[in-house]
């Protein structure tokens, strides 16, 4: 009878690492929503925002300036060098599973390649692109 | 006779302690977390205490980019890295702003690397050390160990 408990515990504990990007794309989508009534999270607009080049930042002008060309694959720093693990969930469950991690890095890397803030809307569709990607 | 086996193990150990740069025990987790993503986490006696804190008190323009973390995280690294700084002296000077690759210890250490190297796709700069020093995350930064096949000695 004591295992139940472990077991649920567990239970709650894979389904809370499983679901955590869905939650983090809720949480953006909802902050969107109330900005743009009717928005959805829309993972091939996040495959664009991925790909944009952005006439901000020379070294780094697009995400896959580090990220190379596919989610899927692990990265390189353009300018230290140093090697960057994949963004895809499915290749990297760690990715998108602290919100406050993945905000940090909105904040830190859409200052320094696209030149402002990244929208609420823009950062659902990023996290439901990434969560997609096989 | 004690004294000679005594310099002779001390003779062989000191050399491979001066490539044993683990980072210390009390290093805080926001070390690792904020100055460790973007390059490796530094062993702080690569640079003294006052360049770590010109590093520190210019984040929001670090390298040309916003690195800026809270206020509670910035003295506490800086604490950290004040606390296991590197001897001046014995480090040289390392420039404006600091780079641990322009100070002499970093330089002459690092003499025999041919300049086209530095920019090599596999290097990319002097601040990925594990291109070259696979056991760097650790600390091991021996020249025995080292991940560039023409550098193999």
């Amino acid at each position: 009878m004591r295992v139940l408990p472990a077991l649920c515990l567990l239970l709650v504990g894979t389904a809370c690492h499983a679901e955590a990007p869905q939650q983090i794309i809720q949480t953006y989508a909802a902050d969107a929503a109330a900005r743009q009534p009717g928005f959805t999270p829309s993972a091939k607009r996040g495959e664009t925002l991925f790909r944009q080049h952005f006439a901000h930042n020379d070294k780094m002008p697009a995400c896959t300036s580090c990220h190379t060309d596919s989610p899927l694959n692990a990265g390189q720093h353009a300018v230290t060098g140093k090697a960057i693990r994949p963004l895809a969930v499915a290749v990297n469950g760690e990715r998108f599973a602290d919100p406050a991690k993945v905000e940090k890095w909105f904040g830190r890397n859409c200052k320094e390649v696209v030149g402002r803030a990244c929208t609420p809307g823009e950062k659902a569709d990023f996290v439901a692109y990434m969560s997609a990607v096989r | 006779m004690k004294r000679i086996v005594l310099s002779l193990l001390l003779g062989t150990a000191l050399p491979a302690l001066a490539d044993r740069l683990p980072l210390p025990a009390d290093t805080p987790a926001s070390y690792p977390a904020e100055c460790g993503s973007c390059h490796l986490a530094y062993p702080p006696a690569l640079l003294a205490g006052g360049d770590w804190q010109r590093i520190m008190a210019g984040l929001d323009d670090h390298f040309a980019t916003d690195t800026a973390v809270d206020t509670q995280k910035r003295q506490e690294i800086t604490a950290f890295l004040e606390r296991h700084a590197g001897n001046a002296g014995k480090l040289g000077n390392a420039g404006d702003p600091p780079r641990i690759s322009t100070t002499a210890r970093f330089v002459r250490k690092h003499r025999e690397v041919p300049a086209k190297l530095w920019h090599d796709p596999r290097v990319k700069s002097a601040a990925n050390c594990e291109a070259c020093h696979r056991g760097a995350t650790e600390g091991r930064y021996s020249e025995h160990d080292i991940a560039i096949p023409e550098l193999k000695r």
